[in-house]
């Protein structure tokens, strides 16, 4: 199953002109903790489908509400010559499309 | 002492509009004040390094015709930042001129107080020298070369200069380039109430009424703050705060949901209490403040990186789709080959290809199959708009009439929505300047009358 069809939100935006944030909220806790232990959804893994080196990707739980923060660097700042999204609203693909065998 | 404050953050961005009950629900109360953000860094550095605002002057004067007469005829400050979106001193300026009008058309008069955040280059200079500048956010290091350069650079103030302000007991607050929260907390902070609390409280309000369901950039909140806790609470009976919408709001464009940062400190959310304490509002408590060791500064700056042209174009044709790269090439090489008026290396062409890798980038894999239908945007930047238009131009007929691999539709390869097909998109700007100051800065508010 998709990351997109597992999560109730799967949103992008830019953390400041340089870094993105991806907000992943779920209903389920098991959904959450599924998504947060996989092996496909670690630093190292989001680091290669976004090719950003591994060490400026973060991975924050928000426990209370069952959402996963990423971090990502940009790999063109805000609105620079090489942008193509200007608010990064559109950059939670690919991570959506990361797959997650059903429990 | 106060025991409590009551206060209106009157939308989520100043000129996104708001419901007028909501301030009408709102003035029953005994508002302490009313603040409004204004600025945001969201739409691109274009805004900063131009002078000019995202948001237009219509809805800037709708927002504030409506306020300003209530709030005066009451004695409620009125408290604005970032005026103008970058706050810099042309944006301060149109927002004064928006005032102006508004106090003319209305009769009124109006006290106003003036925070410039405009930097000094010679700051700058200083902090470079001094190694008193950090990264801030993921930028890269700052190139001291570029000091000369940077198009209207603005330090980020916090609270201070707005207690300052405060204390000239103005009717209106117009603060340049500031934090979100600075609008908010300052008020509360000179009357003694907890800065943690101030400061979480100032978070959340500088949105509006976004941490409500259904959520609203464009409409009013309501809090009370306390010395041991704040509650939440939309004017507008139609929406309303849940301990969720309001914890939910944290992770907004944060990148971390259990503390940010201001220059006054670390604000620690993790023993934050959410609670329902009545339909439509949440109670907050628990967040605390570790002060800052020294406080920093944000800087903001940008720089001019040339000039934009574009075209657009629909691409339907399934061999042209398929040869997509192709005939960028054969664009490329005869844009080159052509454009003797601009020196290689000073220009960039993009293709971007709606439908294929615009959005997401050509990074991506490619897509299995291919789209019935493609959008294409050609984009030329260059030294100068009139080398921008030209390349485009260029560009564009070239890639029309660019031959490639079983082309059969030899008539032309781009269908054009408009004539003219291209438009100018005015200069390009990058944030070259986001970096951290450490060092002291002063700010002293202006005391300004308009009649």
């Amino acid at each position: 199953m998709r990351l997109y069809d597992i999560a109730l939100v799967c949103r992008s935006k830019n953390a400041g002109p340089f870094q993105l944030t991806i907000d992943l909220m779920f209903e389920k806790e098991e959904d959450y903790l599924r998504v947060l232990q996989a092996d496909n959804f670690q630093p190292q893994a989001i680091a290669a489908l976004y090719q950003v080196p591994p060490e400026y990707v973060q991975i924050k739980p928000f426990a209370r509400i069952l959402t996963i923060k990423v971090v990502l660097p940009r790999h063109a700042s805000s609105g620079s010559l090489q942008d193509t999204d200007v608010y990064g609203s559109q950059q939670h693909f690919p991570l959506g499309n990361l797959d997650f065998p059903p429990a | 002492m106060k025991r409590e404050i009551c206060y209106l953050s009157l939308c989520g961005l100043l000129g996104y509009g708001y419901a007028p009950a909501s301030l009408t629900n709102a003035l029953k109360e005994d508002l302490d004040f009313i603040g409004v953000d204004a600025g945001s860094t969201d739409p691109g550095p274009y805004y900063l390094g131009s002078g000019s605002n995202f948001v237009k002057p219509l809805q800037v004067k709708r927002d504030l015709s409506l306020v300003l007469k209530p709030a005066l005829e009451r004695k409620i400050p009125l408290i604005i930042g970032s005026a103008g979106g970058s706050g810099a001193a042309p944006h301060l300026e149109q927002t004064l001129d928006i005032l102006r009008q508004i106090a003319a058309e209305q009769s009124l008069s109006c006290k106003v107080a003036i925070i410039r955040s405009d930097l000094d280059r010679d700051i700058l200079r200083q902090a470079v020298v001094k190694d008193c500048l950090q990264p801030c956010g993921g930028a890269p290091p700052f190139d001291p070369a570029l000091i000369p350069q940077l198009c209207h650079p603005v330090a980020q103030f916090g609270t201070e200069p707005i207690i300052a302000a405060l204390q000239m007991q103005p009717d209106v607050v117009l603060a340049g380039r500031c934090c979100d929260t600075a609008i908010f907390a300052a008020y509360p902070i000179l009357h003694g109430f907890p800065a943690g609390l101030a400061l979480h409280a100032a978070k959340i309000a500088e949105c509006g009424a976004l941490c409500a369901r259904p959520v609203g950039a464009n409409d009013s909140l309501l809090v009370r703050l306390r010395h041991d806790s704040f509650t939440v609470e939309p004017p507008n009976p139609s929406r309303r705060c849940t301990p969720d919408s309001v914890a939910a709001h944290s992770l907004y464009e944060q990148p971390d949901p259990n503390c940010f940062f201001e220059p006054e400190g670390e604000i620690d959310l993790r023993q934050c209490q959410f609670q329902q304490s009545s339909a439509r509002a949440v109670t907050v408590s628990g967040s605390v403040l570790h002060p800052a060791v020294r406080p920093t500064t944000k800087l903001e700056g940008a720089l001019l990186k040339g000039y934009r042209s574009i075209s657009i174009a629909g691409i339907r044709d399934p061999a042209a789709i398929a040869n997509l790269a192709e005939i960028e090439q054969g664009v490329r090489e005869a844009v080159q080959e052509s454009a003797s008026f601009v020196r290689e290396g000073e220009y960039t062409l993009r293709f971007l290809r709606y439908g294929l890798d615009a959005v997401c980038s050509r990074r991506t894999a490619p897509a299995a199959t291919l789209p019935a239908e493609v959008g294409l945007v050609l984009e030329a930047v260059a030294p100068s708009q009139e080398q921008a238009d030209a390349l485009v131009a260029l560009a564009r007929s070239k890639a029309l009439h660019q031959g490639f691999t079983g082309r059969k539709a030899t008539a032309g390869n781009l269908a054009f929505p408009f004539s003219p097909s291209d438009f100018q998109g005015g200069p390009v700007y990058e944030f070259a300047l986001y970096h951290l100051l450490d060092l002291p800065l002063v700010c002293k508010p202006e005391l300004l009358e308009i009649k």
